[in-house]
């Protein structure tokens, strides 16, 4: 309980930062006047226009990521898992680059198309894994895993081959979206992005405590009266939404869908009905300060948010590796 | 009873004898596809060479021949580094999957191949026109410093390596390191080069690289069939393993060089071809058990008949331009390893 306490708190402390920094300076006071509706009328354009709907989406993108993962890591009974390495991400990304390549459009096109293509792309892969993975018995992890990895191969030797044809400012636009970065920061995107958590992410949390029984095995599940293939078909496809979803709005970001459920696991123990709301909040604090990290170190250029969750994320988990069992 | 027990017991034993020496021979037909398939490599390419050309090349060399000179310097040295670089792929993986117990290792997850592109990203964007050796030295020191951070921040902790510390310290170190090296890509804007270098893989091999890479990959091989027992008992789990007396810290920390050794001098010769080392050991696993004396050899094998394989399909699906190996060994491997997959 004070874990996630704490989270919280330092969400908000990172949202407040998050309003105060920028290529427009704000100071405290200006920002709190302004939330009260005091304001000046360019204060209010640039928090509440700009700011707000990217610190929106960092929000979702890392409670929807984490919490992706951490199901991964259950139904797979795999410490490694995550939407990324079991395809989902390469998957989006063969569909973006495909776009790119074969439909010949410009950089200026759509971004919403691109989301679009994107979730597709998520959505796709997931369904082809799910497909070559069931056999008459149903999936079981160990087959989805390798399943998983066959096709991250695929769709990755396919994006490398598209890639080594593209000319540098599409290499570029493609090597930058892969990396992760909250590209389209309007009111639209988080309208595109927020139902889908909303919808799923309560179902997640209502589900969890299945997790901690079908990590006890398929034979041990089925005799606490849990129809397995049932229970871990519901999961992946809840894992899979909320990674396709955030995907779409944020590319490759990948790192926190593994890294958030084990700080979570080494904070709080075991039982997913903890684990699970302590992930979407690490989740979230991380994506929000490497977002902020990111548009703060090389301004006014921007570095891709994805790349600095790893190197902000990483020592930390090192860390608690470290210190803690297991 | 007694006698009964006994009987099934013989029977038993000639069995699995049986069945060891269809394993042995299975291996040696392998063994002599290999040998066809270097043969076919060298006699594959823009120029074409028949076989009995290039058996005269390669017993007989006479260097007035056009022909024999590029068998002997373009074609052998490229199709020996491939044959060398799949078996240390594929055995340093089947290595990683068993000191992690994890069917997601390979041996990227160590640290080899984040490193390596962290060390390349470097060079190119601050000190690019580095020659060729240059920089496969580069990638070889990169590998090891990569290697390096994941075994020393796994082992900070009071209970040593345990198979998950290593597994997660080697998957984060490994997303830190590429993470950076992407950045520094992004930045310099060198990604496409670096793209190239590592697509480009085996095509410029020469002898040189044969002969330094050698004795890296046989001292790589011997150590990990001899310690092939070691492992498949430690697969048991830490405190089984243990309590049969295995210095379990000592089998991690040699499996661990082992995996460097073979793996980092593949990667700085080949660039990081992601499959051969995940998706091989997997492969040798469907063929022959969990018993790693028999993983090995066969690791071992497919690897180095898989990578020859496919850099005949690199120079031949596109030509005259090369298709990237990974594109390559991806779009022929994952269909076979799924069907591998969905069968068992």
């Amino acid at each position: 309980m004070q874990v996630m306490i704490a989270l919280v708190l330092l969400i908000l402390l990172s949202i407040f930062i998050s309003f105060n920094t920028g290529i427009f300076k704000l100071s405290p006071m200006e920002v709190l006047r302004t939330l009260w509706g005091t304001g000046e009328e360019h204060h209010h354009l640039v928090l509440f226009e700009f700011r707000l709907p990217r610190i929106v989406i960092a929000l979702l993108i890392g409670t929807g990521l984490a919490v992706s993962g951490l199901i991964l890591q259950g139904i797979t009974r795999n410490e490694l898992a995550d939407p990324g390495i079991i395809g989902i991400h390469a998957g989006a990304g063969l569909f973006v680059a495909s776009w790119m390549m074969f439909l010949k459009s410009e950089l200026s096109q759509p971004p919403f198309l691109i989301s679009i293509l994107a979730f597709m792309g998520g959505l796709f892969a997931a369904f082809l894994i799910y497909l070559f993975a069931w056999r008459k018995s149903g999936v079981s992890p160990m087959r989805l895993i390798l399943v998983g990895i066959g096709f991250n191969l695929l769709f990755d030797a396919a994006l490398l081959a598209l890639q080594v044809k593209m000319d540098p400012n599409q290499f570029l636009y493609l090597e930058i979206w892969l990396a992760g970065s909250i590209w389209a920061s309007n009111w639209n995107f988080v309208l595109i992005l927020m139902p889908w958590i909303l919808l799923l992410l309560p179902i997640a949390f209502y589900r969890s405590r299945r997790l901690n029984i079908l990590l006890l095995g398929d034979s041990a599940a089925r005799g606490l009266g849990i129809a397995v293939q049932r229970e871990r078909l519901i999961l992946l496809l809840l894992s899979v939404g909320l990674a396709a979803s955030c995907v779409a709005v944020g590319g490759g970001i990948a790192f926190v869908g593994l890294v958030a459920p084990h700080l979570a696991r080494r904070l709080v123990g075991e039982r997913h009905e903890y684990i699970m709301p302590t992930a979407s909040l690490m989740g979230s604090l991380l994506l929000v300060v490497s977002d902020l990290v990111a548009r703060q170190v090389l301004a006014p250029n921007e570095i891709p948010t994805g790349l600095v969750v790893a190197v902000m994320g990483a020592p930390y988990f090192l860390y608690l590796l470290a210190r803690t069992k297991g | 009873m007694e006698g009964a027990q006994c009987v099934d017991e013989r029977e038993m034993e000639t069995r699995i004898r049986f069945r060891s020496w269809m394993r042995v021979a299975l291996w040696l037909i392998g063994l002599m596809a290999l040998g066809i398939s270097l043969m076919l490599s060298i006699s594959v390419g823009a120029a074409e060479i028949d076989l009995t050309m290039v058996w005269e090349a390669l017993v007989n060399f006479d260097s007035n021949k056009a022909q024999h000179q590029i068998v002997m310097y373009l074609r052998a040295p490229r199709a020996l580094v491939g044959a060398l670089v799949g078996m240390g792929l594929a055995v340093a993986g089947a290595m990683m999957q068993g000191l992690t117990r994890n069917p997601l290792a390979s041996p990227s997850i160590m640290g080899v191949n984040a490193g390596s592109s962290l060390a390349l990203a470097i060079v190119f964007a601050f000190a690019p026109g580095m020659s060729y050796n240059q920089l496969i030295l580069i990638s070889f020191l990169g590998a090891a410093v990569g290697v390096g951070m994941v075994m020393w921040i796994s082992s900070l902790s009071r209970e040593g390596i345990t198979p998950v510390r290593l597994s997660l310290a080697g998957m984060t170190i490994s997303t830190l390191l590429s993470s950076l090296a992407t950045g520094i890509s992004i930045y310099f804007q060198t990604g496409q080069d670096l793209t190239y270098w590592y697509a480009g893989s085996i095509a410029g091999s020469t002898w040189d690289q044969v002969r330094v890479l050698v004795p890296w990959i046989s001292v790589g091989l011997v150590g990990s069939l001899l310690f092939a027992r070691s492992l498949t008992v430690l697969s048991l789990g830490d405190e089984t393993s243990k309590g049969l007396g295995q210095r379990t810290k000592w089998i991690k920390l040699c499996g661990s060089i082992l995996v460097f050794i073979l793996a980092g001098s593949a990667v700085s010769a080949a660039g990081p071809v992601g499959f051969v080392g995940l998706i091989i050991p997997h492969m040798a696993r469907f063929l022959v058990g969990l018993d790693y004396r028999w993983i090995m050899p066969y690791a071992a094998l497919l690897g180095g008949l898989f990578f020859v394989l496919a850099d005949i399909g690199v120079r031949i699906l596109n030509p005259p331009y090369e298709t990237p190996i990974g594109v390559v060994t991806a779009f022929f491997g994952v269909p076979f390893f799924l069907y591998l997959a969905r069968r068992k």
